[in-house]
């Protein structure tokens, strides 16, 4: 499979573009690194290729077929914040079905504990409820995943953490993964490919 | 702050804190049972009080008749109560088919952006009627009688907390969680009811509580200009109406303990529903 951002544009009512004629292709089971500058649109990117957001030019493409509209979205992202992306009156076993029952290998891989299923979000810390939210990412039917500066707030062991059970996710899978961060070091530890904003945006 | 001052325990500051709050609840409770004892009132008093006996016609307020009598002999103190417990099942009644309609329509603007339209401009354009006119048509339609009025409530007085539910369904559209759940392939009723309808009910608790007033009062008013509950029913709008013919008399009472009494009830409500909102969104509750 292959995801495909083909002459993307796009800015925030009449503010300057924040990028146009953006070209982008993602294979399956290939891990890829964006860099760039913040405010320059990487998270925009993001949400457009997750189906967040419609491009006001060009479209993504998913094997040459347009994103669905409805249903399971096959490219599934995981945002930098998980307090915001989780109900605060939800229990998170709950949270964690919304996308149908995960892997247990998975939840297992990301050290998550059942006895957190009981608990309510507030009661976690963000490095617990982010693993949630990337189990939860990581459905039956999700093909591409986008880590939006996703372990950014995590510490280093948690990180390691979460980005190894992941790639073993991905690998086992065949999943395509974009990796948004502003860590080079990262990024070089874990993509096989890096692409720089600069060079992309015209 | 002057140098003596500056050195002491600042022990003010937390403590009016704990006051306010718990005089909000007691507050609370109070209007509470009040309103239940009134409610409840209705249903427990002596109907034989309410039957006429023309030999005790026209006392005025005593220990036995502690509201009068009036001219058919009648105990107004069970006329009162009989009527606020009237009052407050039409109001409530009125106000939760009101609420229904309003988290109905609410939802609906989340569906897209024609239903939002289109629930906008229904919004403004029962907003732009004033309520009595609109209330009297559609009572009037509805040929009067409990269920007219209840109907007509109902349809006037959704449109405010309409719009607040619409204005927070719109805050939690636009909330993460809620559009993740939409990737996951969940369908706008699906997240309606399940994401949105638990964070609406304590706005639409208070919201419901606080069209009690203007429900009861509406009511009230309606059944004194004889469009409303039929003069059978002892309603506080029916007594207060017949009363208007013998106010010249000197008979005051007739008067002036079932509106009193009114005006207590209503005054409870909006002061349990003030507070409530109070405790449900600080944020607000200033306004």
């Amino acid at each position: 499979m292959r995801l495909e951002a083909k002459k993307l544009g796009y800015r925030y009512a009449n503010d300057a573009w924040l990028f146009r004629k953006f070209d982008l292709s993602l294979q399956q089971g290939e891990t890829v690194g964006l860099v760039g500058p913040s405010g320059r649109g990487k998270t925009t990117l993001a949400r457009i290729l997750a189906g967040y957001d419609t491009p006001l030019e060009g479209t993504v493409m998913l094997d040459g077929q347009p994103l669905p509209k409805r249903g399971y979205h096959p490219v599934q992202l995981v945002f930098q914040h998980p307090e915001e992306a989780v109900n605060p009156r939800w229990r998170i076993g709950r949270i964690l079905n919304e996308g149908g029952q995960p892997d247990p290998f998975l939840l297992q891989e990301l050290g998550i504990d059942q006895g957190w299923l009981e608990r309510w979000p507030g009661e976690l810390s963000g490095g617990e409820l982010q693993r949630f939210c990337v189990a939860r990412a990581l459905g039956p039917q999700t093909r591409f995943l986008i880590a939006d500066e996703m372990t950014t707030m995590l510490d280093a062991v948690s990180q390691a953490q979460v980005w190894h059970s992941v790639l073993a996710i991905a690998k086992q899978r065949n999943l395509g993964l974009l990796v948004i961060s502003h860590e080079p070091s990262l990024i070089r530890r874990l993509c096989d490919r890096v692409i720089e904003w600069e060079s992309l945006v015209h | 702050m002057s140098a003596h001052q500056a050195g002491q325990w600042p022990s003010a500051a937390p403590r009016p804190q704990i006051n306010r709050r718990r005089r909000t609840l007691t507050v609370i409770v109070c209007t509470a049972a009040f309103i239940i004892a009134a409610w409840l009132g209705g249903y427990l008093v002596n109907l034989e009080k309410l039957a006429t006996n023309l030999q005790s016609r026209n006392h005025a307020p005593s220990l036995q008749y502690l509201f009068g009598t009036d001219w058919l002999g009648r105990d107004m103190f069970t006329r009162t109560v009989k009527g606020l417990g009237l009052s407050i099942q039409v109001g409530l009644l009125a106000s939760v088919s009101s609420g229904v309609i309003a988290v109905m329509l609410g939802l609906l603007a989340s569906m897209g952006k024609i239903a939002d339209r289109i629930v906008s401009w229904l919004i403004d354009a029962f907003l732009s009627v004033p309520h009595l006119v609109s209330l009297i048509l559609l009572a009037f339609v509805m040929g009067g009688g409990m269920k007219g009025v209840v109907i007509g409530i109902a349809l006037t007085h959704w449109p405010s907390l309409a719009r607040i539910i619409r204005a927070e369904v719109m805050q939690l559209k636009s909330a993460k969680y809620v559009q993740i759940s939409r990737r996951m392939g969940r369908s706008s009723w699906w997240i309606a009811t399940r994401h949105m309808v638990p964070h609406l009910l304590p706005q639409l608790f208070v919201g419901v509580l606080l069209m009690f007033p203007h429900a009861i009062l509406h009511e009230a008013a309606i059944s004194f200009i004889g469009l409303g509950l039929s003069p059978h029913q002892p309603a506080i709008g029916i007594i207060l109406s017949e009363s208007m013919r013998y106010l010249s008399m000197g008979m005051w009472w007739l008067a002036f303990f079932p509106g009193l009494c009114l005006l207590l009830v209503v005054r409870s409500f909006d002061v349990l529903g003030e507070r409530l909102r109070g405790l449900v969104d600080p944020r607000r509750s200033r306004e």
